[in-house]
């Protein structure tokens, strides 16, 4: 069970002057069970990549193989492959369009062809999954808070039963509460079902709290594909690239500089905090 | 899939074509178009191709981009080829059935087609070559004069560069949309048509209130400078005529003059 882009490119409006190399010659490997980050600045690439991983693109040339089939083969079943691979795009709101949130909710299962009974059970499954209340079920999607929305849009593409789910920004516009709700409901769900998330941001912050696995993209490519204390340690680079490494990064990175002999690849507040206090403990000895 | 909608798209290059003043293009389009219905014998349209062929090499606009056009006017281009083809009375030539080809209907099948195609790459060639907002700017100041009339020109061709300028957002929009929900397994390509046509409402519903949303955002932002319609209003690239507009009017006539003594000679 895995996902593999071999020597990807993709070129927009190729027959244009105003083609544009998006993707150049990627090369990935995403097995099962990984909490992935991928992180590039605006027009780096990630949205393009991203529908590349159900088929909704197909590269320019290069290939895309999902438990080593060829997703493009001429009879290879996409629709199946887009249950398994779940996609959540931007702003995933904007795609609500049922009467209310739970009918909504049951049109991606619908779409697979599932009984009504297993369509209802899965919608039901997914919205508790999103952590949205009940009384909330049978209202116009329309009616609801922007934060409430995109749960209800998140959690129509995880009543497909994803192995693979891939969240594109999943947290922008959001307000800080609404940020941390969302990223821990997706914590929570990868913990309990042990499905691969793919977490697209151009933050650094959201994502290295929660990830194992932090891809950065630049201009189309891959510039690193790594751990996040191994990534942050290219904090200096990174910036250059538009992006940069979590507060924490470079607060132990000035205690360093200031003599404090701490390890400077905490990437979280917690690590950080441990760290700090160790370095002290060990100096009053 | 629903980029191939060339039609009001604007194709940048840098071409003599592309710098010619808005009017000029507009003016030149209109008077091409009746040209077109004017001649009516086969060197008028050989004059026409020809015409149109120098149009487009200059635009440096490659020729196929006026040929996806034509994609979207098969379907009438091809009623229309046979309807006069077997309905107009003359001479028969083939009688199939109850259904006769004539002559007359053969020739007059044929004008039709030339006059429909060259109509359509002769407008591609000007919405290819102008920007939208451009070509609002040309007709608003070419219509100046109904003002007198009162009739609302500034409204209605601010209305027009809102349309224009909403068309490639609203494509956006709906391949956007059409990707979210073909990664919920939504099918908008196989069944009969009104399994089609009902698949069409989870990409319809979303592509409405975005609509809606963006209209309203728009005039929000419009009220917020002070937009009141065109009275007093300035621009800050005022239409000017250059040299290079002179000659293309010049060339303009000229034609024209010989499409219409092409009738008379020959």
């Amino acid at each position: 069970m895995s996902l593999i882009l071999d020597h990807v490119n993709y070129i927009y409006g190729g027959d244009t002057a105003l083609a544009v190399h998006a993707l150049k010659d990627i090369n990935l490997v995403i097995p099962d069970g990984q909490f992935i980050g991928l992180i590039g600045h605006t027009g780096s690439g990630k949205s393009t990549l991203v529908q590349h991983l159900n088929g909704l693109i197909k590269p320019t040339s290069g290939g895309v193989y999902f438990n080593g089939e060829d997703i493009h083969a001429e009879d290879y079943d996409k629709k199946k492959l887009r249950s398994k691979v779940g996609l959540v795009f931007q702003y995933p709101e904007h795609q609500l369009f049922e009467i209310d949130v739970f009918t909504d909710v049951c049109f991606g299962p619908k779409n697979l062809g599932l009984s009504r009974k297993e369509t209802e059970l899965r919608a039901y499954a997914a919205l508790k999954q999103v952590g949205l209340e009940d009384e909330y079920f049978y209202q116009s999607p329309f009616d609801l808070s922007g934060g409430q929305k995109r749960r209800v849009a998140i959690a129509g593409v995880l009543a497909m039963k994803p192995e693979i789910l891939v969240l594109d920004e999943p947290t922008a516009g959001l307000d800080p509460k609404g940020r941390d709700e969302i990223l821990d409901q997706v914590a929570k769900l990868k913990e309990e079902t042990g499905i691969t998330v793919i977490l697209v941001s151009h933050s650094m912050e959201d994502v290295a709290k929660y990830v194992e696995r932090i891809i950065v993209m630049n201009k189309g490519s891959v510039l690193y594909d790594d751990a996040p204390k191994e990534v942050f340690r290219h904090y200096r680079e990174l910036e250059q690239v538009g992006l940069a490494a979590p507060q924490v990064t470079y607060i132990m990175e000035a205690l360093r500089a200031k003599g404090l002999p701490v390890a400077a690849d905490a990437t979280t507040i917690e690590e950080a905090k441990q760290e700090i206090l160790r370095a002290l403990g060990k100096e009053r000895r | 899939m629903i980029r191939d909608i060339t039609l009001g798209q604007y194709y940048q290059a840098d071409s003599v074509i592309h710098r010619l003043d808005p009017r000029v293009k507009l003016v030149a389009t209109i008077c091409f178009i009746i040209s077109l219905f004017v001649v009516e014998s086969w060197i008028g349209y050989v004059i026409a191709a020809l015409f149109l062929a120098a149009v487009i090499k200059l635009s440096k606009v490659p020729f196929k981009f006026m040929v996806k056009g034509m994609k979207a006017i098969v379907f009438i281009l091809l009623i229309t080829v046979v309807f006069n083809m077997f309905l107009t009375p003359g001479e028969a030539l083939v009688t199939v059935w109850k259904l006769t080809i004539t002559k007359e209907g053969l020739r007059l099948a044929a004008m039709m087609a030339i006059r429909l195609s060259f109509l359509i790459i002769g407008s591609s060639v000007m919405t290819l070559t102008t920007t939208p907002n451009s070509l609002t700017d040309g007709m608003e100041k070419l219509m100046n004069p109904l003002k007198a009339v009162k009739v609302p020109v500034h409204e209605v061709a601010m209305m027009m560069s809102i349309a224009l300028r909403f068309i490639p957002i609203l494509l956006e929009e709906t391949d956007k949309i059409m990707k979210a929900q073909i990664a919920r397994g939504a099918d908008f390509e196989s069944g009969n048509l009104v399994k089609k046509a009902k698949a069409m409402v989870p990409l319809l519903v979303p592509l409405f209130i975005s609509a809606f949303r963006r209209a309203n955002d728009l005039a929000m932002a419009m009220e917020a400078r002070c937009y009141r319609g065109g009275e007093h209003r300035t621009k800050m690239k005022p239409l000017q005529y250059k040299r290079r507009d002179g000659f293309a009017y010049l060339t303009l006539v000229c034609y024209l003059t010989v499409c219409v003594l092409s009738n008379y000679i020959l």
